[in-house]
C-alpha cells in the first residue's frame, strides 16, 4: 500500500493525457441571473480573439441587454437552427454546423440548458460534450442552482424548485471555473433598474428569488464549488505527482437506500458527503428483487449522473448484515442511511438502530427524515395499487364460510377457528403482506360474527371465546405476514436464479457458435429471450459503418432516425437512443458494446410490440449481457484474426514451395548442361562421335530449355506486379503461330502440328507480344504429354464475337476435377518437384495474360481423348478495310 | 581404370540420364537406368548392379523409401544426388543405408571420383588392420596414428574409436546420427555437442585445420568426411 501511494496515480496521470486531444471547458459560474456571466464570457472571447485564436459564438442568450449586446459585435456568429415544436418554432444552438465550422473556441451560453424536443441531444450540456470530444475548447455559463447536488438546497433556500439541472460531473470536467461575483446589494440595484432578465411569469417568484438572503446563500455556495474546485485541483495535482504526504488513507462512502425512505434526497446528500471528503462513494438499493421500484429505480439513476457507482442487490435474509457485507468487502468507511417512515418503526426496531447495533467498525450516519418532502404527494415511492389480492383474500374467507357451517353442523369440531386460518394462508401465499394482513382482519371478525356465541353479533360471551379470537388474530397476522414474506424471497430467488441462469446459458451458447453469425445470431436471441425486448446487433463492417449484423426478430436495417443514434452510441461509447438523453426520438436503445477499450459494435433493443417496457432488474442484466456480448465478440474477433494469420502462413508456405519449385526448374537444365560439359571436358579422347554430338546437343536443348524458364519468371513477375501493358493491334494469327513454332524449334521438332483458322478469324485484335507467348506456352505443354510425335492441332473460329483458339493434344488428358487448378499458380508447387520441370508457371502465364487482353482460358476434353485448351478474346469489331485505296 | 562395374542409374530427367549414360560408358562402367523409383527397385533386383546412382526427386516413391526397400537386400553402394534443398531428405536417406552423395549439378569428374571410392573401398577395407590413407596411416590393431610418418599424441579411446569409424568409412561420408549411435549410443541421437567437442580434439591432435581440411572435412547439416587421396581429386567439391 505504501509503494501505491508514492507511485503516481494511473488514474489520474490518465485524466491528464485524456484531456490533451479533448477541448477545454471554462465555467463563467454565477450566485444568480443578472451577475454578468455571459458580459464577462463575451469579453474573455474579444481578449481570445485580439490573442489569434479562431472564436465563434454558438448561441448566446444576451435577454436584450445592450452592454452585452454590444460585445456581440466583431465576433463571428453560428446562425442557429429553427427547430418545430407543437407548431412553435425554436431556435436552438446548430451543434453540427458548430462541428462543422471546426474554430478554435466557441462559446455556449447557459449550459443547463434543456433543449426543444427534436434536437439531437435533450440538455445542452451534451452538445457542449460533444464538442469538447471533437477537440474544440467551450467558455459556458452557468448558475449555480442549476448544479444537480446543489438543487434541493437551493430549493430549500429559495423556494423554488429549479428544473433544469447539471449533472455535477460536467462541471467536475471543467478545466476551469470563473465565478463571477457581484454582491447582493449590487444585483438587487441591477434588478430594480431592470437589467436582469426575469421571465413574466417567474416574476413574483423571482422578487423572492432575489431576497438579500438568498442571494447572500447563493452566493457563498458559488464560491464554495469554486474553492472546492480549487482543492481538487491542487489534489489533482499532487496524486498525479505522487505526493504522498499530504493524502490521508481514503474515505469510501455508502449510502444505502431501500423502499420507504426518500431516496434522492439521501444520494444528493451522499454526494456532498462525498465531495466534502474528496471520497468515492458506492450507492446501494436494497429490495426485494423481482419487483420494481420506479422511485428507487429513479434514484440509482441520478446517483449514477452524480457519479457515484451504483448498485442494486435483492435481498432476501437480513438488510442489515447484507448491508454490513457489502461494506466490508468494498472496503467503506461511512455508511449513510435514513429512516424509514413511523409506521414501519412500530412493528420493528427502525433498520438504522440495528446496524448502528451490528456495525461497530463503521462511522453511520443517520439521516433524519424531511417532513416537507414526506409530505409532497407523488415523491414518496408507492407501489403501485392493486386491488387483485385484496379481492382474493375477500374470495378466500367467503369460501371458508360455508365449510364453516358445514364443519359446524356435521362435526363436533372443538375449535372452528382453524378453519378460517386456511384462507389467511392462501392469501399469503400470493406473497403481498398487506392482503394477506387484511384477509386474516376479515377471517378475524367472519370467526366472529358468525360462530363464536351469540352469532351474527360481534360481542362475545364465552370467556373462552374471547381468548381463542384473540390468538386468532395475533395467530393469523403472523402467519399471514411470514408467509407473505416467505414467498416474496422465494420469486426474489427465483428471478436472481432466472438471470444467473440466463448469463450462463448465453455464455455457454455464445462459446460454442462456431462463426460470426452464429455468434450475432445467439447474441441478439438469447437476449431477447432474457430481457423480452426486440434485439438487433449492429457491428461496423468493412467501410467502417454500421451494419445490421443479426436481429431477433430478423430485420434487415433500421430507420434512418435510430441508425443516427447507433452511430452516436458506437462513436462516443455511450447508450443512446429510447429512454436516454440523446436521441430519444429514436424506438431502440442502442447500448455500445465495449470490451478491452475496442467498440465492438452495438447492441439495439426496443419494446416488444404490445409488450411491457424493461423493468429495472431486466435493464440491470441486460447491461450485464451487453458486457458479455462485447467480450463474446471480441474473442470472435481474435478467433478471425487468428484464422487469418494461419491464412498468411498458409500462403507463405505455398510461397516457399512455389520457390522451390522454380529453382528446381532452373537448376534441372544446369545439371544436364554442367554434367554434359564436364564429361565433354574430361573424357572427350574416350567419347565416339555419336555421343559427343548427343552431349552438345543436350547443351544446347538445355540452354534453351532454361532461358524459356527465365522468360516464364520475367512474365510472372510482369503479372504479379500488374506492370503489364497491353497493346492491341490488328494481327495475322497464321503469323502468330508461326512465331510461336519457331520459338519453340527443337521442342517441337518430333511433332507433328496441324493448324487450322478459319478465314474470318485469321485477322484479329490482340496484342502480337502476348499471344504468342500465350501460344508458346500452351504448345509447350501440349508437346509435353505427345513424346510420341502425335499430333497437335490448333484450331480458330469466330464464335459471338470472340475469337476461339483452341490446343488440343491427344495426351493423357487432365480429369475434371483439376481442370480449374492448372491455371493455379500453386498448383504446381503443392506438387514439388516430384514432376518433370517446368510443367507449371507456362499455365498461370497463360491464365494471366489472356485475362489481361480481356480474354477467358478453360480447358476441356479433346473430342478422341486428351485435352484441349481453349482461349477466347474478344472481337468488339471487323478488320476495316473500307478505306483501302482501291487497287486499279 | 575402368573396371567394367555395372551402375544403375536412376533419375526422370531424359537429358541427365542421357549424359550420365555417356560419360560413365566413356569411363568404362556399364550403364543400366531406370525413371521411376519402382522401375529402379525392379531393375537392382534383375540385373544385379555393383553400384546404384540415386535420384532423389523421382515422381513415385521418396529417395528414402527407394534406399530402405534396396536395403532390404542389395548390399552395393548407393550413391544419392539431391540438389542442395533437399537436405533433410538427403540425411534420412543416408541414414536409411545410402553411402555417400552428390550435389546437383556436378561436374562429371567429382562424381566419377565418389564412385570410385565407394567401388574401391568396400572390399579392401576390413581385410588389413592398418588402414593407410596417404599422410595418415592407422593402425586398428595397435591403436596407433602416425601422421606424416610421424607417430601423432596418444587418443582418448573415444577419439580413437571416432577416428577409426571414420577410416572405416574414409572418402565416405558419416552422418551425425550414424557417428552417434555407434560410439555414444542410441541414448545420445540428438546430443551433437559431442561430436562438436571430439571432433575438435580429433582436428587438433592431427593438426587439421578445419577451414582448409586435410583429414577431417565437415559436411555441413550432414555430417564428416574422412578424406582420401581420391577425395583431393581436382574437382571435388
Amino acid at each position: 500500500m505504501v509503494d501505491d501511494d508514492t507511485r503516481p496515480d494511473p488514474d489520474a496521470l490518465l485524466a491528464e493525457v485524456g484531456r490533451a486531444d479533448r477541448g477545454r471547458l471554462k465555467v463563467f459560474l454565477g450566485a444568480a441571473p443578472g451577475v454578468g456571466k455571459t458580459y464577462e464570457m463575451l469579453r474573455a472571447a474579444h481578449e481570445a480573439k485580439a490573442d489569434g485564436v479562431d472564436v465563434v459564438i454558438g448561441i448566446c442568450e444576451t435577454h436584450g441587454r445592450r452592454d452585452t449586446e454590444a460585445l456581440l459585435v466583431g465576433i463571428e456568429a453560428v446562425p442557429r437552427t429553427l427547430v418545430s415544436y407543437r407548431d412553435r418554432k425554436f431556435a436552438e444552438m446548430d451543434l453540427d454546423a458548430i462541428l462543422a465550422r471546426a474554430p478554435k473556441l466557441v462559446l455556449v451560453d447557459e449550459l443547463a440548458h434543456s433543449n426543444v424536443e427534436g434536437v439531437r441531444h435533450a440538455k445542452r450540456w451534451q452538445d457542449v460534450m460533444e464538442i469538447l470530444a471533437a477537440g474544440i475548447d467551450v467558455y459556458t455559463t452557468l448558475n449555480v442552482q442549476h448544479i444537480e447536488s446543489l438543487n434541493d438546497v437551493v430549493e430549500r433556500i429559495s423556494g423554488i424548485k429549479v428544473r433544469e439541472t447539471l449533472p455535477d460531473a460536467i462541471l467536475e470536467r471543467a478545466d476551469e471555473i470563473e465565478v463571477v461575483d457581484v454582491t447582493p446589494e449590487v444585483l438587487q440595484k441591477r434588478l430594480r433598474e431592470g437589467k436582469v432578465y426575469v421571465p413574466e411569469q417567474a416574476a413574483h417568484a423571482m422578487t423572492r428569488f432575489f431576497s438579500r438572503g438568498n442571494l447572500t446563500a447563493l452566493r457563498e455556495m458559488a464560491l464554495r464549488v469554486a474553492a472546492e474546485r480549487v482543492d481538487r485541483d491542487m489534489l489533482d495535482f499532487m496524486r498525479g505527482h505522487a505526493v504522498a504526504s499530504a493524502w490521508p488513507a481514503r474515505e469510501r462512502l455508502l449510502v444505502c437506500l431501500w423502499s420507504g425512505v426518500d431516496a434522492e434526497r439521501l444520494v444528493r446528500t451522499g454526494k456532498r458527503m462525498a465531495d466534502r471528503s474528496h471520497a468515492p462513494w458506492i450507492v446501494l438499493a436494497l429490495g426485494a428483487a423481482g419487483r420494481a421500484d420506479p422511485a428507487m429505480e429513479k434514484a440509482l439513476m441520478l446517483a449514477e449522473q452524480l457519479g457515484a457507482e451504483t448498485e442494486a442487490v435483492g435481498v432476501a435474509g437480513s438488510s442489515v448484515s447484507a448491508i454490513l457485507d457489502y461494506a466490508r468487502r468494498r472496503n467503506v468507511s461511512r455508511i449513510v442511511v435514513g429512516t424509514a417512515h413511523r409506521l414501519s418503526r412500530l412493528f420493528r426496531r427502525p433498520l438504522h438502530e440495528r446496524l448502528i447495533a451490528g456495525g461497530d467498525a463503521f462511522e453511520i450516519t443517520v439521516l433524519g427524515g424531511d417532513e416537507r418532502t414526506a409530505a409532497t404527494p407523488g415523491q414518496r415511492p408507492r407501489e403501485e395499487f392493486s386491488p387483485k389480492p385484496y379481492l382474493l383474500g375477500v374470495l378466500y374467507v367467503a369460501l371458508a364460510m360455508p365449510f364453516g357451517f358445514f364443519v359446524d353442523t356435521a362435526l363436533p369440531l372443538a375449535n372452528l377457528s382453524l378453519v378460517f386460518m386456511a384462507p389467511v394462508l392462501a392469501s399469503a401465499a400470493q406473497g403481498h403482506v398487506p392482503a394477506a394482513t387484511v384477509t386474516s382482519v376479515l377471517a378475524f371478525f367472519a370467526y366472529n360474527y358468525f360462530f363464536t356465541e351469540p352469532r351474527l353479533t360481534l360481542s362475545v360471551i364465552r370467556h373462552y371465546d374471547v381468548l381463542t379470537l384473540a390468538f386468532f388474530l395475533v395467530f393469523s397476522l403472523v402467519v399471514g405476514i411470514l408467509g407473505a414474506r416467505l414467498n416474496a424471497q422465494v420469486a426474489a430467488m427465483r428471478q436472481s436464479e432466472r438471470h444467473t441462469r440466463a448469463l450462463y446459458e448465453f455464455t455457454r451458447k455464445a462459446l460454442s457458435a462456431t462463426s460470426d453469425y452464429d455468434m450475432a445470431w445467439t447474441v441478439v436471441s438469447q437476449v431477447r429471450s432474457s430481457v423480452a425486448v426486440e434485439t438487433v446487433l449492429l457491428t461496423p463492417d468493412a467501410s467502417g459503418r454500421l451494419a445490421v449484423l443479426a436481429g431477433s426478430p430478423p430485420i434487415d436495417e433500421i430507420d434512418p432516425a435510430s441508425e443516427a443514434a447507433a452511430e452516436w452510441a458506437w462513436r462516443q461509447g455511450q447508450r443512446a437512443g429510447w429512454s436516454t438523453n440523446t436521441l430519444p426520438s429514436s424506438q431502440w436503445m442502442f447500448l455500445p458494446l465495449v470490451a478491452r477499450e475496442h467498440s465492438q459494435g452495438v447492441l439495439g433493443v426496443r419494446r416488444e410490440e404490445g409488450g411491457e417496457s424493461v423493468s429495472a432488474a431486466d435493464r440491470r442484466l441486460l447491461d450485464t449481457l451487453v458486457d458479455q456480448a462485447a467480450l463474446i465478440l471480441e474473442r470472435a474477433r481474435m478467433i478471425a484474426e487468428t484464422a487469418e494469420a494461419q491464412r498468411y502462413s498458409q500462403t507463405e508456405k505455398l510461397r516457399t514451395a512455389l520457390l522451390s519449385s522454380v529453382s528446381h526448374d532452373l537448376r534441372t537444365p544446369l545439371v544436364s548442361i554442367i554434367g554434359a560439359a564436364s564429361t565433354l571436358e574430361a573424357l572427350g579422347p574416350y567419347i565416339g562421335e555419336t555421343d559427343r554430338r548427343e552431349l552438345l546437343h543436350t547443351v544446347s536443348t538445355e540452354a534453351v530449355r532454361l532461358n524459356r524458364f527465365i522468360q516464364n519468371l520475367l512474365d510472372m513477375t510482369r503479372l504479379g506486379y500488374g506492370a503489364l501493358a497491353v497493346r492491341r493491334d490488328w494481327l495475322d494469327l497464321a503469323d502468330v503461330v508461326a512465331a510461336a513454332r519457331e520459338r519453340l524449334k527443337g521442342r517441337l521438332d518430333r511433332t507433328e502440328l496441324a493448324v487450322r483458322i478459319a478465314p474470318e478469324a485469321a485477322v484479329i485484335e490482340a496484342d502480337p507480344t502476348l499471344l504468342e507467348q500465350v501460344l508458346v506456352n500452351l504448345l509447350d505443354n501440349a508437346a509435353r504429354y505427345c513424346p510420341g510425335g502425335e499430333a497437335v492441332e490448333v484450331e480458330a473460329t469466330l464464335v459471338d464475337g470472340r475469337v476461339v483458339i483452341a490446343v488440343s493434344d491427344p495426351g493423357p488428358g487432365i480429369p475434371p476435377e483439376k481442370r480449374e487448378r492448372v491455371f493455379d499458380l500453386f498448383w504446381r508447387a503443392e506438387s514439388g518437384d516430384r514432376q518433370g520441370a517446368g510443367t507449371g508457371l507456362g499455365l498461370a502465364i497463360v491464365r494471366g495474360f489472356v485475362e489481361a487482353m480481356g480474354g477467358r482460358v478453360s480447358v476441356g476434353e479433346r473430342a478422341g481423348g486428351g485435352a484441349r485448351f481453349e482461349i477466347s478474346l474478344p472481337q468488339p469489331r471487323a478488320p476495316d478495310l473500307s478505306h483501302e485505296p482501291a487497287h486499279a | 581404370m575402368p573396371d567394367g562395374a555395372k551402375i544403375l542409374v536412376v533419375d526422370d530427367d531424359d537429358a541427365i540420364r542421357k549424359f550420365l549414360r555417356i560419360s560413365l560408358t566413356a569411363s568404362g562402367y556399364a550403364v543400366i537406368e531406370a525413371r521411376t523409383g519402382e522401375q529402379a527397385l525392379a531393375k537392382a533386383a534383375t540385373e544385379s548392379p555393383a553400384l546404384v546412382v540415386l535420384d532423389l526427386g523421382l515422381p513415385d516413391l521418396d529417395g528414402r523409401e527407394v534406399v530402405v526397400r534396396l536395403r532390404d537386400w542389395f548390399t552395393g553402394p548407393v550413391l544419392i544426388l539431391s540438389v542442395r534443398a533437399d537436405e533433410i531428405e538427403k540425411v534420412a536417406a543416408l541414414d536409411a543405408g545410402a553411402d555417400d552423395y552428390v550435389v546437383k549439378p556436378f561436374g562429371i569428374q567429382e562424381l566419377l571420383a565418389r564412385l570410385r571410392v565407394l567401388l574401391r573401398s568396400r572390399p579392401s577395407v576390413s581385410a588389413s588392420p592398418v588402414l593407410d590413407l596417404g599422410a595418415l596411416r592407422i593402425d586398428l590393431a595397435a591403436r596407433t596414428v602416425a601422421v606424416d610418418g610421424r607417430p601423432s599424441v596418444a587418443f582418448t579411446r573415444k577419439e580413437f574409436d571416432l577416428l577409426a569409424l571414420l577410416a572405416r568409412n574414409a572418402g565416405k561420408v558419416v552422418t551425425q546420427r550414424q557417428i552417434l549411435s555407434e560410439i555414444w549410443g542410441a541414448a545420445h541421437l540428438a546430443d551433437t555437442q559431442y561430436l562438436r567437442v571430439y571432433i575438435g580434439q580429433l582436428r587438433a591432435k592431427l593438426g587439421d585445420d578445419p577451414a582448409a581440411a586435410r583429414f577431417i572435412r565437415t559436411e555441413p547439416g550432414v555430417g564428416y568426411r574422412l578424406l582420401t587421396p581420391e577425395n583431393e581429386a581436382p574437382g571435388g567439391s
